[in-house]
């Protein structure tokens, strides 16, 4: 845990640095970042739901801003989505914002967090057409309170099933995979937002699980708890060069009883979790899902017989997705 | 008298065949209430139904389960109640009685409250689950006000007629 002040301290330390560097995280790539430590950031607001129980789209807002400030180092968050922007290799190209509906009305993406990260983008001087908000279809979409619209002159939003798959069938250790084209043929970048939650068969299900929205047929990816399903997806050349960030929704989740909609289980964390390492990011959700589930008399999910195993995969050697090890993890919690 | 035989036999048989059909219509019928019928309860979405192979469409992982329980069809739909709640009726049709019971079972927690509707049936604060024969029925809504559980278990109930 760091404190508020160790916290500042490491925003001003990590900003001057980042000045020298001229860049941030984004710039160093997969293989620096496994050999030296994984930024997470856990941004909170308890009062993020108000009292009828909906969020606050101002405080999503500001908090969206303080995790992406804290994140990169850069104290306006204009400037941190402009630096997201050219790292990612995404200058006047389009930019994917990869939704999580699958659980249904309830325990979806926030639309709040989405339509404020394009508009951040806007503000950042993507155009509205450059932004692309998907998921698998319009269900899905729609259960995160998002509108379709294929009007390529204001930001987009479609799923998998108007763009289609490709032919292609792609082979990486157990997977085989056709990739959706909106993955392969419109975006330059995606930026990841899963939403936290338990599941039945991998145990969580949070940013490397998002990545069976993006194939034709995740179920063939479902064995053995999804290992090495979810490592070997995530592997694939497509999704490690332009899955370039994770803004972590865990503003509601359910900790016991997904991945489906589980009122009786649902809590909420009232938190953005954001980094790159995906690697990272799932084992700190992992954390977070066991701490809640002890809270609420639950065994761990090792206890319960589905420890997501596909996070000690995904950072082998054989795949090399990013970091596990809580050492190697450097976490910032404001 | 051999006319009137074959008349006999005729006429039986269009009675198994008028029997048979109204057997199969009853069998295709829907579990789910039409719009009024549940008070204050309106079926808001096209029923959608999954084969078992195409379940990880809608629950993804969670889908694995219900096959091992042996679940044979799978029907959902949504509901709106009087502007207020928001829900969504599961059907789930088992091979037999014990795999819907195993997946009753395996969702309960010590929240739960017996509701008497079915074969077994649980309510929480915004759910019902309940067996009847093979089926199970899970309604979940997205919403919670002072009415939720009574407006709920209404449904169930209406759900519950039409097993």
């Amino acid at each position: 845990m760091t404190s508020r002040r160790e916290f500042m301290k490491e925003a001003a330390t990590g900003a001057l640095v980042l000045g020298a560097q001229k860049g941030h995280a984004l710039t160093r790539g997969l293989d620096s970042r496994s050999e030296s430590k994984a930024k997470v950031v856990i941004a909170r607001d308890p009062a993020l739901h108000g009292a009828d129980g909906k969020l606050d789209s101002a405080r999503v807002g500001s908090l969206l801003d303080r995790a992406i400030s804290a994140y990169t180092g850069h104290r306006r968050p204009v400037d941190a989505w402009k630096r997201l922007v050219v790292d990612g290799g995404a200058k006047d190209k389009v930019i994917g914002l990869k939704t999580n509906g699958l659980g249904g009305k309830g325990i979806s993406t926030h639309a709040v967090l989405v339509l404020a990260i394009a508009e951040r983008l806007q503000q950042a001087g993507v155009k509205p057409g450059n932004i692309l908000i998907w998921d698998r279809n319009a269900r899905d979409l729609q259960a995160c309170g998002l509108t379709i619209n294929t009007d390529p002159n204001q930001v987009r939003c479609f799923g998998s099933d108007v763009s289609g798959f490709e032919d292609a069938v792609e082979i990486w250790g157990s997977s085989r995979v056709r990739f959706s084209k909106i993955l392969t043929r419109e975006c330059a970048m995606v930026i990841n937002l899963p939403i936290l939650k338990d599941h039945s068969m991998s145990g969580v299900t949070f940013a490397m699980k998002n990545m069976y929205g993006v194939v034709e047929r995740p179920q063939d990816l479902h064995a053995n708890g999804c290992n090495p399903g979810v490592a070997d997806l995530n592997a694939f050349p497509t999704i490690r060069q332009k899955i370039k960030l994770t803004i972590g929704d865990a503003m509601t989740s359910v900790y016991d009883g997904g991945p489906g909609f589980r009122p009786e289980h649902l809590w909420q964390p009232n938190a953005l979790i954001v980094g790159e390492d995906r690697v990272a990011i799932d084992q700190i959700a992992w954390g977070i899902l066991d701490k809640k589930r002890a809270e609420m008399g639950l065994k761990t999910l090792e206890a319960a017989g589905r420890p997501p195993r596909y996070i000690a995969t995904a950072a082998d050697s054989a795949h090399a997705l990013g970091v596990n090890d809580q050492q190697r993890i450097k976490l910032i919690e404001i | 008298m051999k006319r009137f035989k074959l008349m006999l036999a005729v006429s039986l048989i269009s009675l198994i065949a008028l029997g048979a059909l109204a057997g199969c219509k009853k069998k295709a019928a829907t579990p789910f209430p039409a719009s009024g019928v549940v008070a204050g309860w309106d079926k808001s979405s096209e029923t959608r139904t999954f084969e078992p192979k195409d379940l990880w469409q809608y629950i993804d992982g969670d889908s694995e389960q219900y096959i091992q329980a042996g679940v044979v069809s799978t029907s959902t739909s949504d509901y709106k109640y009087k502007g207020q709640l928001e829900a969504v009726v599961d059907v789930y049709t088992m091979s037999g009685p014990d795999g819907a019971q195993t997946i009753l079972e395996r969702g309960q927690t010590k929240d739960a409250k017996a509701i008497n509707i079915g074969d077994q049936g649980l309510q929480y604060a915004q759910s019902v689950t309940f067996r009847k024969g093979a089926h199970l029925v899970r309604i979940v809504a997205y919403q919670s006000n002072a009415d939720s559980m009574q407006s709920l278990a209404a449904l169930a109930h209406g759900v519950e007629a039409n097993l």
